[in-house]
């Protein structure tokens, strides 16, 4: 990649303590043995936290900051942290995973490091001493590579459907830092509230059964909650019925909500636009139920139900508790 | 309050995808496979900015960069009751990438009164890249959060702003002038223009400048936008076949669902 201050070229990662990390590291793993150079890991917090010595197992080193102040402003912290470190540093490319605050840092700290940025990388290689990134665009219709030339690549991926890092013998270094001289913070953490979910996250989940606007109001998700559950699921929605407030939008699948990959995705009265696609197209298993026989999303499922839901939702949930 | 929205006006996205096609140069979407309009999350933003200023009062700039077709989606902003309108035209015939973007919004911000609060889409349904907001902010020098979708004042001269996150939502303070990107919520669907507000939406300002006007060249908007090379474009094929679940009647179809299902779940 290209020629920065120092002989080795560094990938750098940015790892929050969440269940994108592992498919984060690994990414960075790869990349850095594909170019023949050293995968560093910024991980704030204690140099001695359970988190950094877990990060450790997988990197050629890792640097913390014990006194960046990220209670009170996480996502400035970071920024100060990332961008100092990687000053010091000099990375060819910086990684990030595809949560709130990663997403919300990278066009920052690609234009403080006088880089490029994207996001929500499928795939990454380095070509001719850049990075080049596959990802969906036009909402799922093409795929597209793009071309960072102004280094460091500062690149968000979609981490939970990358492979895991592998462990290394023997572990790298963990190192603190001091932030240096960092950006004054200016906006502060007032509040922050987590919706009650019952078991794993979307993200995690191994079935999962969403709900769109053909269901025509917040009640027959109940009937799926109820559905999900003797299944062990966990339920989503289409954007649709997030944006009419049947659900919370932490429940939103696709482009620009949740994207999932489980054993079963099951879509209940979701036509199957292109941009809910992006979302769960990972699924190892689509299955859908609708009244329409074109809906778009019979495209992608492995079997389907052309049919009312109201029809088939409860005896469904009767059936299912019966054989299993 | 002062309040900037930045419009970009895209290919509709939801053109469905038999009609999707890839132009001649092999790099950009047929502009001719569908329509013209405002990104959505642009018109979440400026229906948030309206509400800001129905409650509190104050005046709110759409600005868009782009083609002279822009002037439609800023006629919309104004028809939605956005009191002035700007543009950078755009003559080049090629799509910038974020971070020219961000430079050319961030001239043409300077040659504007102040704002209090800058707002733009949380991504474009085009490119979906969702950098232009964060770039803007440094550009500007100005704090940011994304994936906002509810603004208050906090006193005089603070804003709160609830970002969703992964899990639920942040509520941040943040001191003005901020800028911030906007996502879909239940409470900022873009209201529908009157028809009367459309008439008079074409007696509102519209100021449209040259790219030399807001002090960059065409060179230097071709070089800066190298950032971000798309090297190749296709459309994925589609895949599986769908088996649709036949039965003697409901219920034995109901059965075999079931039965689909169950060896899935078993095997997780
Ligand atoms: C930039 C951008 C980003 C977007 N991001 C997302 C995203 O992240 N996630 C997302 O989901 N969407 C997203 N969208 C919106 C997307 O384009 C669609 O508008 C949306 O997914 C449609 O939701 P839906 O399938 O629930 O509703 P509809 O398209 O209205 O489909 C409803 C379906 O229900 C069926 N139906 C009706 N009645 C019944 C019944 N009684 N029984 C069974 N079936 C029935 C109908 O046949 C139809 O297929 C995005 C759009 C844009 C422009
Ligand atoms: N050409 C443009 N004119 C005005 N605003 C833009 C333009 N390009 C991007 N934006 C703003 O930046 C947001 C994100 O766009 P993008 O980074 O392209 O995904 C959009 O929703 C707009 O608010």
């Amino acid at each position: 990649m290209s020629e920065g201050k120092s002989t080795v070229l560094t990938v750098a990662v940015v790892a929050e303590q969440n269940s994108a990390s592992a498919g984060l590291l690994g990414t960075g793993q790869r990349l850095a043995n594909e170019v023949g150079g050293q995968h560093v890991v910024l991980v704030a917090g204690a140099t001695d936290s359970e988190f950094a010595n877990y990060v450790s197992q997988f990197a050629g080193r890792v640097v913390t900051n014990d006194s960046a102040d990220l209670g009170s402003s996480p996502s400035e912290g970071w920024l100060n942290f990332v961008a100092a470190t990687s000053k010091a540093e000099d990375p060819a490319a910086i990684l990030l995973a595809n949560d709130t605050l990663s997403q919300e840092i990278t066009p920052r700290l690609a234009h403080r490091l006088d880089g490029s940025s994207i996001g929500d990388a499928h795939a990454i290689k380095p070509s001719e001493g850049h990075l080049v990134v596959t990802r969906s665009v036009y909402g799922g219709k093409a795929v597209a590579e793009i071309e960072l030339t102004s280094n460091p690549a500062v690149v968000w991926v979609r981490a939970q459907s990358m492979d895991p890092a592998s462990v290394q013998e023997p572990s790298g270094s963990i190192e603190a830092i001091s932030n240096g001289e960092s950006s004054e913070i200016r906006t502060q953490l007032k509040d922050t509230h987590a919706e009650e979910s019952e078991g794993e996250k979307l993200e995690d989940a191994q079935i999962i059964i969403s709900g769109g606007r053909g269901l025509g109001g917040p009640e027959p998700f109940e009937d799926l909650a109820a559905l999900a559950k003797v299944i062990k699921a966990q339920n989503g929605a289409s954007r649709a019925a997030c944006d009419l407030g049947w659900v919370p939008h932490s429940w939103q699948v696709g482009q620009t909500g949740k994207k999932v990959a489980p054993q079963l995705y099951l879509a209940v009265a979701i036509s199957g636009a292109s941009q809910h696609i992006m979302g769960m197209a990972d699924s190892k298993n689509v299955a859908a139920i609708n009244t329409d026989p074109d809906a778009p999303i019979f495209k992608h499922c492995q079997f389907g139900l052309v049919e009312d839901y109201k029809n088939v939702i409860r005896p469904l949930k009767d059936k299912l508790t019966e054989i299993l | 309050m002062n309040i900037l929205v930045c419009l970009k006006q895209i290919l509709d996205p939801e053109v469905p995808v038999r009609d999707f096609a890839i132009d001649g140069s092999g790099l950009q979407a047929d502009p001719n496979c569908a329509n013209q309009m405002t990104n959505i999350f642009c018109e979440n933003a400026l229906e948030t900015a309206l509400q800001l200023k129905d409650a509190h009062g104050g005046k709110i700039t759409v600005l868009s960069f782009g083609p002279d077709s822009v002037k439609d989606s800023l006629r919309k902003g104004l028809a939605m009751k956005a009191n002035e309108a700007f543009m950078v035209l755009n003559n080049t015939g090629h799509q910038p990438d974020s971070a020219a973007t961000a430079k050319v919004l961030a001239k043409a911000i300077g040659k504007m009164e102040p704002f209090d609060l800058v707002l733009t889409g949380r991504e474009a349904g085009d490119w979906g890249a969702g950098q232009t907001g964060g770039l803007l902010a440094e550009e500007l020098g100005l704090p940011y959060s994304a994936f906002v979708d509810e603004i208050e004042p906090e006193g005089e001269d603070r804003l709160i702003l609830r970002q969703q996150t992964d899990s639920g939502w942040n509520k941040i303070s943040a001191p003005k002038p901020v800028v911030a990107s906007i996502t879909n919520s239940d409470h900022n669907l873009p209201r529908i223009p009157k028809t009367r507000d459309i008439i008079l939406a074409n007696r509102k300002p519209l100021t449209s400048w040259s790219l030399e006007e807001v002090g960059i060249s065409e060179d230097e908007l071709a070089a800066e936008q190298q950032k971000a090379r798309i090297k190749l474009l296709s459309i994925p094929e589609g895949k599986s076949d769908c088996e649709f679940i036949e039965g003697d009647s409901l219920e034995d179809k109901i059965d075999n669902l079931a039965e689909r299902i169950v060896a899935i779940a078993r095997s997780v």
